[in-house]
This record gives C-alpha cells, structure tokens and sequence, in this order.
C-alpha cells in the first residue's frame, strides 16, 4: 500500500514537471499533498489513535485543501494561466526528473539508515521529490510556478521526516507546516505585488528592478 | 498431445487477429450512435482484396513487390514467440524479446521501403513520421520489456508472460500496473491508433501510417492489413498477459477464453479512447512519448531496487 502512495507521488512528480499550465500544477501539488498525508497510517509507530487521526487531518487539510486554494486564489488574482517561457523544457525537465529519481535510489542505497524503514522506497522517493521541487523553482520563471516548486519541495521533506523520525512525535512536523504556510502567505502576497507593480509575475525579469541596467535588458 | 498446445496459440492468432480490427469499429460505431460494419469485414475485406490483382506503376521497382509479403513473414515469425493464454509461445530462447522487437522493426523498415519506393510525396512525409515517432516508441518498447524481465527474472517473452505466471505480480504490483500503461501507449503509438495517428483520416497531409499504403492495391493490401491486424495481436498479448497471466486459472480452454476476452477488451478500449479523444498535434507526440519512456525508467528503478 505504501509502495502505491509512492509509485503515484513518484507519477505525480513526473506530471508536474511535465505540465506548463499553472492550474494543473497547483492540483498535482494538492494531489502530492492528499497522498503523503495518507502516509503515517501505513507507518507502524508509537503514535497511535487521536494523535495520529490528527496529524492526518492537519495535513490533508493544509496540504491539499487550504495551500491549493490559497494558490489558486492567488492565481486568479494575477491572472496567469500558463508558463509561458520556462527556463527548461517539458521533456527536458521530465528526463531531468527520471534523472532525480536514479540519483535518489542511488544516493540511498548508499545512506546508512540505523533503523528499519517501513519500505525500502520511502528514502528515494522523499529524496527524489525534493530534488523535483529545487528544480521546479530553479527552472520556471512565473513566480506562482515557483511557489508550488517550493511546497513540492516541503512534500518531500515531510516524507523524509516521518520516515524517519518514526519514533518521534510529530510536532518538529507540525512546526514545520506552520513555517510552510506562513511562507507560502508571504510569497503570496509578494506574488500580488510584483503583479500590482509590473502587470506580470516573470521572475526572470526582476534583475531589470536594480539601479543600474544590466546590458542585455538594455539592449532589449 | 502437450506438444501441440503451442500450435492453437499460433491458430488462435492468425484465426482471430483481424476480429479485434471489427471490434474497435463497432466500439467506435457505438459511440457515433451507428450500427456499425460487421465484426469479420477486415476477414470480408482480406477475402475481397486476395481475389483482386495488383496494379504496380512503373516508377516502383522491387523493393515495392517484395515488403508485403516480407513484412508478413517477419510479423508471422514475430509471432511465434507470443505465448497467448494457457500455451506456451511455439519457440523460445533466452533472449528472444530483443528478436521479437527487430522483427516488428523490420517489418516496419518493409514498410517505409516500400512507401518510398513510390515517389510519392505523401507516401515520403508518411514514411518519415512513422520512422521519426519509432524511434521513440521502440525505446519504450525496449524498457518495458527489460523492466519486466527483472520483475520475472527472466529474458525470454515466454518466461516473463507463461512461465513466470502469477509470481511476476509478487514483486510490486503498483510498478506492473505503470509497465502495463506504458505498453499500452506503445501499443497505440505502434499500430497508429488515435492520439498518435488516426486511421480514419481521409486527409493525405495528416496521414502516417495510411500513407504509406496509398499506392499498394489487391493482395499487397491484404497482407498489409493482416499483418497490421497481427501486430496489433502481439502488442496487445504484452499487457495481457501481464495483466492475467496463466496460472491465475489453470484450466487450459477457460484460460484462453479469458486471454482472448482480455485482447477484446483492449481493442473495446482502444475504439472507445478513438471516440473520445482528439489526436494530439504532430510536435506533442515526442514529448508524449518521452513521457512514456521516463515512466518506463521509473519502473524499472523501483524494480532493479
């Protein structure tokens, strides 16, 4: 079952880096979200009945109910409909992805873990998932795009966390959504005003903000 | 007797191969709300052409004559090493799957000759997209193949598909079910089927694989539709026998019959998918299949593992 929610996390990532279309990403982020919320109830731990329950819900619903809609809100409000000129291309970034994938299976393979993990999958594909978000942020220009590279990489990290810190309770987690959600506020509302100011949200083109003018953008 | 089996798995094949070919049309007929052309026309079809001559123009020359029948005989031979429901494939070596997958690009190479050797325009632009996307598709084909060999641990199509039986499902059953999507892919893109090429255009420009069969007439016709009809068989036998391997029932007739029921249903779905999707655009099919390829790898990571 584990091995499931992972192989479709794995898909998922492939899709997002795949799809150009903002709306698109923005719904596989809360996909990535639903299914690794759905991860510590296959983990067998010390956390057991409310605790766990709870942990569960707070996660669906930052993950996959309130930061998709939050982003899509945000969406609306800038009007962006698609990447127009990413940095690199759909087939290129899905290679790149398969590429991740191969580096995090043998980065792992390589990773001494003291303790048993729950699958041997759970490794890679948490690595593999955050090295999608760092190239998803790194390789588009729209700055919402970059905003969901950035909660695919936290999905990762989340899925590193409870792999491991199997023993531990969750809270270091639940922090860390917290820091999440207040980041993707910020990065939100920074969104709204490079949109305000500039009628567009092309990040590639904030360098042209300083004093002095590169010489490419003046010769433009 | 044991050692017959193998030859009804060849007489199922060559017997009900075109009748996949009528149930896409009737699916298809279904969802148009028509009634449909009978379940046997490409057989009334076979028939009708093999009692026609064969008109050949002077600018052809041999390599026209001869694909045909070529790329049948390789389609036939391609054949051999399908094991389909309850039979073992009539030859098998370690190995094989590398055989099988030249076989069905020789017989595409018969193809692009014999539609080059035409002259034609058409037939050239046809004959260069169906090289084009085969580069990309035989890939594809290949890793499926090598990821199933690691998740039945063996190398010859009639071990992962018959001997292996259900213990291939043992090692990771969300993995198999990605290879089984992504062979389905192949076998769209593989037999022109519709997001990548669509069999019913009337227009040359948009053609591929119709356009590579525009100046061939009579019997030349007939082997090409059969041998397509057969192609369309072993790629389906792929991710049928994945899906219901033999050992799942282990009676001999109901296995079959579940065999063939599993290639219906595939060619029901591929005339179903033919009704409601649109073709994607020429420059999308690359990207499509490089999709197709990166899941292929990614199965084959999580089962090398």
């Amino acid at each position: 079952m584990v091995d499931g929610i992972l192989m479709l996390l794995v898909l998922l990532n492939l899709f997002s880096l795949g799809s150009t279309r903002i709306s698109a990403s923005i719904r596989v982020v809360a996909y990535q979200g639903a299914a690794i919320g759905l991860v510590p109830l296959f983990l067998p731990g010390k956390i057991t009945g409310g605790i766990l329950a709870a942990i569960v819900l707070v996660t669906l619903l930052v993950k996959a109910v309130i930061l998709p809609w939050f982003l899509r809100y945000a969406q609306k409000r800038v009007n962006v409909r698609r990447e127009e000129k990413p940095f690199v291309g759909a087939s290129t970034s899905i290679l790149f992805g398969v590429a991740a994938l191969g580096t995090a299976f043998f980065i792992s393979s390589r990773l001494p873990i003291p303790f048993a993990v729950v699958s041997p999958f759970i490794v890679p594909v948490a690595l593999s998932v955050s090295l999608t978000g760092f190239f998803i942020i790194i390789s588009r220009a729209e700055a919402l795009s970059q905003v969901v590279g950035y909660l695919i990489l936290e999905n990762g990290i989340y899925l590193f966390g409870i792999a491991l810190l199997l023993e531990q309770p969750l809270l270091v987690e639940l922090g860390m959504l917290l820091d999440v959600f207040v980041g993707i506020f910020v990065m939100g509302i920074t969104v709204f005003h490079i949109s305000r100011e500039f009628e567009h949200t092309d990040t590639s083109r904030l360098s042209g903000l300083a004093d002095w003018l590169p010489e490419v953008r003046r010769n433009e | 007797m044991n050692n017959l089996y193998p030859l009804f798995n060849l007489i199922i094949a060559l017997t009900a191969a075109p009748l996949m070919s009528g149930v896409i049309n009737r699916v298809k007929a279904f969802f148009a709300g028509r009634k449909g052309p009978p379940l046997l026309q490409l057989y009334f079809d076979i028939g009708k052409l093999l009692r026609k001559g064969a008109v050949y123009s002077r600018t052809t020359g041999v390599f026209f004559r001869l694909a045909p029948p070529a790329g049948l005989v390789f389609i036939l031979t391609a054949l051999l090493f399908i094991p389909c429901g309850a039979y073992p494939a009539v030859l098998f070596f370690p190995g094989d799957m590398v055989l099988v997958v030249y076989l069905l690009g020789a017989q595409r190479f018969c193809m692009l000759l014999a539609a080059l050797d035409t002259g034609s325009s058409f037939e050239g632009m046809g004959a260069s997209r169906d090289a084009h996307f085969s580069v990309f598709s035989e890939a594809v084909l290949f890793l499926c193949l090598a990821a199933m060999s690691v998740a039945s641990g063996s190398v010859s199509l009639n071990g992962m598909l018959f001997t292996a039986g259900g213990r291939i499902w043992q090692v990771s059953p969300p993995v198999l079910l990605v290879v089984v999507f992504v062979l389905y892919i192949v076998l769209l893109v593989e037999n022109y089927r519709v997001p990548f090429d669509d069999p019913n255009t009337h227009l040359e420009l948009t053609m591929i694989h119709e356009a590579m069969a525009l100046d061939h007439g009579g019997p030349d016709i007939a082997m090409f539709e059969y041998a397509a009809a057969l192609k369309f068989w072993i790629l389906a036998s792929l991710p049928a026998g994945l899906l219901f391997p033999y050992g799942m029932k282990p009676d001999f007739f109901g296995n079959s019959a579940l065999f063939l029921g599993v290639i219906a249903l595939t060619a029901a779905l591929t005339g179903a998918l033919e009704s409601c999707a649109a073709r994607l655009r020429l420059v999308k099919v690359p990207q499509m299949l490089t999709a197709a390829a990166a899941l292929s790898v990614v199965a084959l990571i999580f089962l090398a593992k």
